[in-house]
């Protein structure tokens, strides 16, 4: 069953199974290595409820909920 | 090492360049790679570098000694983590390693800086180059970090599977250089490398006609493989390719096909190339750490990113560096400022009196000198930048911030070059074109003059220091500290207010996502931070052996001429001073201004400062400086500060008070007075009279919040009582 990034709570963790949203924004992330398959961890979120801090292919990086309900987990 | 793979196949041996001019060397890779310090390493210059992405946001060139003793010159490129532009530090990355700018010529080696700590995303950058058929070295960079991280890659065996030369590098200590300058001059000579993977049938057969029409354009085969993958994921059509006839049209139906059959055409690239790099990092890259371990950086995050404390520590450090500026700072200055009075007085002893004398003195070493004690605290403030910098930290400041940013419709992206415009707008608005929205990057620009740059920091430290008693509020803080805290606050909120005024105004646009790399901690180069203060300390010292002493002569002779007969007859010495300075041509300006400047509460003086400063702030100080170095009998130019605090008026009050400081220090904070900052925002808003508009707007709006705050501030505190 999948469910978006965004409801991930910390330390969870899941396969991307999907990427939905604006081309441009899910191209940018495609380049850096969010493909369908790819294991993201969610770090934390910011102390004031956004972003997010994720592990994807072994680097971290920022995204806010916004994007990150666009991305589909399992 | 400098050996190719075995299993290229052959290929036309490409011809070196011309040897009438010198080979071109661009540098490229992921942001916060190393570029600019392998590009630093090897040509000796000191171009500045950081540990977030962003930092080179325009090429770079120097040159480096090729192995047989001629130069080549090298590029250093701004970060990217594709082929696909996204923003405008992107494209002029992409611009210049496609031979897409007319200006420069394409470049006739490729060095793509990898970072060995993450060989996974890296090379998605990389072996869409190598496809691109350009002679390419692969710097493997940071290997000693990777290595201190339990991550080893088999070089030999990378070389392998990319089919290119591959050289290790630790571009900080300066290890690998030989090999990898070696690499660039042997690598004309090999063949060119090619795509590794295999698309499935069905989608090689949709692309072909976009292969054929790329290839009729005078692609290369592998590039045109390369580039008709790639532009099934992007939205928008490339510069590069834009007169292309109906390549559009052929995207379009080669997308279609390959949905048609069962794959998705807008996202086949990333996962055909991340497969096959996965299996590459499989292969070439060994961890000695378990799985589960955390990395030191994630240790840290887990303190200064968390809920409560992460908040806490931001503010605390920020407090920390006014802190630092202003009582750190102190004594240096003093050192400074005796300095400057001792040189004067030695002058004073050598030359004889008369204008010469005065010229020097109280021309030149009073209102040069004024400046130049400032010193300590701009190095300071740019020490603490730096090492915020280079730390790592100014990305997470950029996280914790962006909930908060997104408030005035800006995002954290834009927190970095506000940070960065603490120290100084120009290359704070610079950095600005890391921001992908066209909308946000020009409402960054509008509103970062109003960050508190260095150069108020003497308007404001002259002012606080005369006006503004040192008393300790709440045990540890000083009010003068606390006072500076205010301005920088009340820059930092007007700013963020005229951003939110921006988005919802003029540049109104959709809110676009965060997409923020958070790098590894890194205890910064005692080196490089070293060279990055000194730079700044240079300019600032440049500026104040220019501008600022062609600006002090000047005043200097306003001041001095005409000389008056009536200044005679004046009963005492001080009287005389006065009448003079009344009388010259700087008097004559100042009382003509002086009915603009009135109802703020300042006189003449302050009205002649503030008119000379909209070259550049600190000329307020020297202007001040040479003023009272006229003004004054005393050749042993005594502190600025303690002449403001005695200054009266004819009837014997105080001519400055602690509110006329405030109001002035007010006008400082919201005023752009300085001709750089112009100059840079006409450049970076479009140039022409696009470019002109903005600054003009820009201009303007500061100019009249300046007014209307400071009157605001004057004739409110005179109202609630103050003097």
């Amino acid at each position: 069953m999948s469910r978006p990034l965004a409801d991930l709570a910390p330390s969870e963790s899941g396969r991307i199974v999907a990427l939905e949203g604006a081309a441009g924004d899910m191209q940018r992330l495609r380049d850096m290595g969010l493909t369908r398959g790819a294991r993201i961890e969610v770090l934390r979120v910011a102390p004031l409820g956004d972003p997010m801090e994720l592990r994807v292919r072994g680097f971290v990086l920022s995204v806010r909920k916004h994007e990150a309900a666009g991305i589909l987990v399992e | 090492m400098t050996t190719v793979g075995p299993v290229v196949p052959p290929a036309p041996i490409r011809t070196a360049p011309p040897a009438t001019r010198a080979l071109r060397v661009a540098i490229i890779g992921n942001p916060n790679t190393g570029k600019s310090t392998l590009f630093n390493a090897l040509t000796g210059l000191r171009q500045r570098v950081g540990n977030y992405a962003g930092v080179t946001v325009e090429r770079a060139e120097g040159t480096y000694r090729r192995p047989d003793g001629s130069r080549a010159l090298l590029i250093d490129l701004p970060g990217t983590y594709s082929l696909s532009a996204n923003s405008p530090d992107e494209e002029v990355a992409l611009g210049v390693l496609l031979g897409r700018d007319t200006d420069v010529a394409a470049p006739d080696v490729v060095v793509v800086v990898v970072d060995a700590q993450n060989l996974e995303r890296n090379l998605f950058l990389a072996s869409q180059i190598l496809e691109l058929g350009l002679p390419t070295v692969v710097a493997l960079n940071q290997v000693d970090a990777a290595r201190a991280a339990g991550i080893t890659v088999d070089v030999p065996g990378l070389i392998y599977e990319l089919g290119a030369t591959v050289i290790p590098t630790i571009a900080t200590r300066g290890e690998g250089l030989d090999h990898l300058t070696r690499a660039i001059d042997a690598v004309a000579g090999l063949p060119p490398a090619e795509r590794r993977f295999t698309l499935p049938d069905a989608a090689t057969a949709a692309l072909a006609p976009v292969e054929a029409r790329l290839r009729a354009r005078g692609l290369a085969p592998s590039a045109a493989a390369m580039e008709a993958l790639r532009l099934l994921g992007v939205s928008i059509a490339d510069g590069h390719l834009a007169d292309v006839d109906g390549l559009d049209l052929l995207v379009r139906d080669a997308r279609l096909a390959v949905d048609a059959a069962g794959l998705d055409a807008r996202s086949l690239e990333a996962e055909v190339r991340y497969g096959w790099i996965g299996d590459v990092v499989d292969r070439v890259c060994a961890r000695t750490t378990t799985g589960g371990a955390r990395s030191l950086s994630d240790r840290i995050d887990a303190i200064v990113l968390h809920r409560v404390g992460g908040p806490l520590i931001f503010l605390a450090l920020m407090a920390l560096v006014f802190q630092a500026i202003f009582s750190w700072a102190a004594p240096l200055m003093d050192g400074v400022e005796r300095l400057v009075g001792g040189l004067g007085a030695l002058v004073s002893g050598v030359l004889p009196e008369g204008d010469l004398q005065s010229l020097i003195v109280d021309g030149i070493i009073a209102g040069v000198g004024s400046v130049v004690v400032f010193l300590p605290q701009i190095a300071i403030l740019f020490l603490f930048i730096g090492v915020l910098e280079d730390t790592g930290y100014m990305a997470r400041a950029a996280f914790i911030m962006d909930r908060f940013m997104r408030g005035v419709g800006l995002h954290g992206r834009s927190f970095i070059p506000m940070l960065s415009g603490y120290a100084c707008a120009v290359p704070a608005i610079m950095s600005a074109r890391t921001i992908e929205q066209p909308k946000d990057r020009l409402a960054t620009i509008m509103v970062l003059p109003l960050m508190s740059c260095s150069a108020r920091l003497p308007v404001y430290t002259l002012l606080i220091g005369a006006f503004v008693p040192a008393v300790a509020v709440a045990g540890i803080f000083d009010l003068r500290g606390l006072t500076m805290l205010g301005m920088y606050l009340l820059g930092t909120l007007a700013a963020l207010g005229m951003a939110a005024i921006f988005k919802r105004t003029l540049l109104k646009g959709p809110v676009r996502p965060l997409i923020l790399e958070l790098p590894p901690y890194r205890i910064p180069d005692p080196r490089s931070l070293a060279i990055s203060v000194w730079n700044r300390c240079r300019m600032f010292l440049r500026r104040a052996g220019t501008v600022i002493l062609a600006l002090s002569i000047v005043l200097w002779a306003l001041a001095t001429f005409p000389r008056t007969e009536a200044a005679a007859a004046a009963a005492t010495p001080e009287a005389v001073q006065e009448a003079q300075l009344a009388n010259s041509y700087l008097g004559r300006i100042g009382h003509t201004i002086e009915p603009l400047v009135r109802p703020l509460g300042y006189d003449w003086k302050i009205g002649v400062s503030i008119a000379a400063s909209f070259a550049a702030r600190e000329v307020f100080v020297s202007t001040m400086g040479t003023i009272y170095g006229v003004g004054s009998d005393d050749s042993d130019a005594a502190a600025l500060t303690e002449r403001l605090r005695d200054e009266r008026r004819d009837d014997g009050t105080p001519a400055y008070s602690t509110l006329t400081a405030i109001s002035l220090m007010v006008f400082y904070v919201f005023a752009l007075m300085c001709m750089s900052t112009i100059a840079i925002t006409v450049r970076e808003t479009g140039g022409g009279m696009v470019g002109v508009r903005w600054a003009a707007l820009q201009f303007g709006y500061m100019l009249v919040l300046a007014y209307v705050a400071a009157w605001v501030v004057y004739r409110g505190g005179q109202a609630l009582g103050f003097v």
